[in-house]
């Protein structure tokens, strides 16, 4: 059964230094405030899942709370370069980062196949791609009934997912609606799943065939309003487009994003504090 | 005579590709950009797929990320990304994939993954995302990017989606579906794959464009076909369209739209 905590409990109780941890939320549903708490508490060592690493990622790399990244697209979406993500590959900073590369159509498969208890996840895919070459762990199957050799990669069973979504009910099921992206499936593939909510209502008026995922399912159910931005919650609030181009030159070097997140994030105490503190910065 | 960028040029040349009614899956960026000026010309039943998960996308602004809410509010279904790439992509169901990206050779193999070596990369590039698949299982590929000496070169540092491969009959033995990469339309030209070899040559110069600055800004020995077609200019209603979108696009996200 999940347990309706706040953001801070739910990371301390469930998240562990050397843990694997995915943050999934296809572009919409992104839960940044969960990174945000994370690097709060320090955590280190994790190695991160996700499909898109996003701003989410490039916070927790150069936060240096990651030691390895699992993923298929890292960039700043509709702006450029995630920098902090290519100042650890390249350079190394604040610590060397090791990645482990997929695609999408693999990763997606590897949560689908972590779901449902599979070992593996079986594909037609990277016929004549470099991606083999440079990831072991792509490797390829036999069809036992057409021969045909397929591409087999490993299933992703992260210690913690975390997700955002639109609301949960006071026994903590929770609906998720719009762009699903991965996150049912990263949810069910987790041996922990933290969901951070917009809402928390009485009653989830979920309609047939909604995407529910139930309070038995879940260990931890925490109210963040806003908890996607810069992303968005389709119904509340819409992407941020300015704060992904105001990001890049934040962490474009390493100076100006230690002192972004040394005042926006460790100088606060959670994520209406940090909320506050940008509204005010925005005011000015 | 109606003045027209070589980027307008780029986009309509590749919007004029895509068939009213065939199903495509579109990358972010130029390809989504030329996609849908094909929708709100000539192609009004094009069916947009985005890897997000939305099917049948109709968007009135281009997305700035492939999960803009534009996009869900305006297609047919939403789906999750797991079932985009199981049953649409890897279920034979897409007609054209259209792509973009940061490198591409004379066999249409495209990189998004790094420049120089991998492990010591000088630049760490977005990454696969759906590419691989989309140019693999698609029954047809558009490739579309603007042509420079960095971007079209000899040896990719890595092949991230590949088109014919080595060339000739490679792609067959690699056992994939799909025609490959049919055309790759840049802002001075559009390349054809040539029979038997899947070369890449030029089959149509847009208007104004000599044969030298195609030369110029390839890295490998361009070739030419024996009957070098000139691109039709941009019309009127082309041109109207793809400034309208960009014009909506820029007042809704305060820039033009995506190019990753």
């Amino acid at each position: 059964m999940a347990e309706i905590l706040t953001l801070r409990e739910a990371v301390q109780r469930f998240v562990n230094d050397g843990d694997t941890v995915a943050l999934e939320g296809f572009t919409h549903l992104i839960p940044t405030a969960a990174a945000h708490e994370l690097i709060r508490q320090g955590r280190k060592d994790l190695t991160l899942v996700r499909m898109t690493p996003d701003l989410v990622y490039d916070l927790l790399i150069g936060a240096g709370c990651a030691r390895k990244l699992i993923f298929s697209w890292g960039g700043n979406p509709g702006v450029g370069s995630l920098h902090r993500l290519r100042d650890a590959v390249e350079k190394g900073w604040p610590q060397p980062l090791e990645i482990e590369e997929h695609s999408h159509a693999d990763l997606a498969n590897a949560y689908v196949a972590g779901a449902s208890g599979l070992p593996f996840a079986v594909l037609r895919a990277y016929a004549g791609s470099d991606l083999p070459k440079v990831n072991p762990l792509i490797r390829s199957v036999t069809c036992p009934f057409t021969g045909e050799v397929l591409a087999a990669v490993p299933s992703v069973r992260p210690d913690v997912t975390v997700i955002h979504a639109q609301k949960a009910d006071r026994k903590g099921n929770v609906l998720i609606q719009g762009i699903l992206g991965v996150q049912k499936e990263a949810a069910l593939a987790a041996k922990r799943c933290i969901v951070t909510v917009e809402e928390i209502v009485d009653d989830l008026k979920a309609p047939m065939n909604a995407c529910v995922l139930p309070t038995w399912a879940l260990s931890a159910v925490c109210l963040v309003p806003g908890g996607a931005h810069p992303s968005y919650a389709h119904g509340y609030y819409e992407r941020d487009n300015r704060f992904y181009q105001d990001w890049d030159p934040i962490a474009r070097s390493r100076e100006g994003f230690t002192a972004w997140i040394d005042a926006f994030i460790r100088g606060t105490a959670d994520f209406s504090e940090y909320q506050a503190k940008l509204a005010a910065q925005e005011a000015k | 005579m109606m003045t027209y960028s070589t980027n307008e040029m780029m986009t309509v040349a590749a919007a004029r590709r895509l068939g009213n009614g065939s199903v495509c899956f579109v990358g972010i960026g130029l390809p989504s950009k030329a996609a849908n000026l094909a929708r709100l010309t000539h192609a009004p039943d094009v069916v947009l797929i985005y890897e997000s998960g939305p099917i049948g996308a109709k968007p009135s602004v281009l997305p700035l990320s492939i999960g803009d809410g534009e996009l869900a509010e305006t297609a047919d279904t939403v789906v999750p990304t797991g079932e985009i790439f199981r049953y649409w992509l890897q279920g034979g169901r897409i007609d054209v994939g259209f792509l973009g990206a940061a490198q591409v050779d004379k066999y249409g193999n495209i990189n998004t993954t790094v420049i120089g070596d991998y492990h010591k990369p000088k630049v760490r590039l977005p990454g696969a995302g759906g590419a691989p698949e989309i140019a693999g299982s698609a029954k047809k590929v558009l490739i579309i990017l603007k042509q420079s000496h960095r971007t079209f070169v000899d040896k990719l540092a890595f092949i991230t989606s590949v088109g014919f491969g080595e060339g000739g009959d490679h792609r067959k033995q690699l056992g994939l579906p799909g025609a490959g990469p049919v055309a790759i339309i840049t802002d001075l030209c559009i390349m054809e794959p040539e029979a038997g070899t899947h070369e890449f040559i030029v089959t149509s110069l847009h208007p104004g464009v000599t044969r030298e600055q195609v030369v110029e800004n390839t890295g490998w020995a361009i070739r030419f076909a024996d009957k070098v077609a000139v691109t039709e200019a941009p019309n009127a209603t082309e041109l109207a369209a793809l400034r309208e979108l960009e014009a909506r696009t820029a007042a809704t996200h305060g820039q033009a739209g995506g190019e990753e």
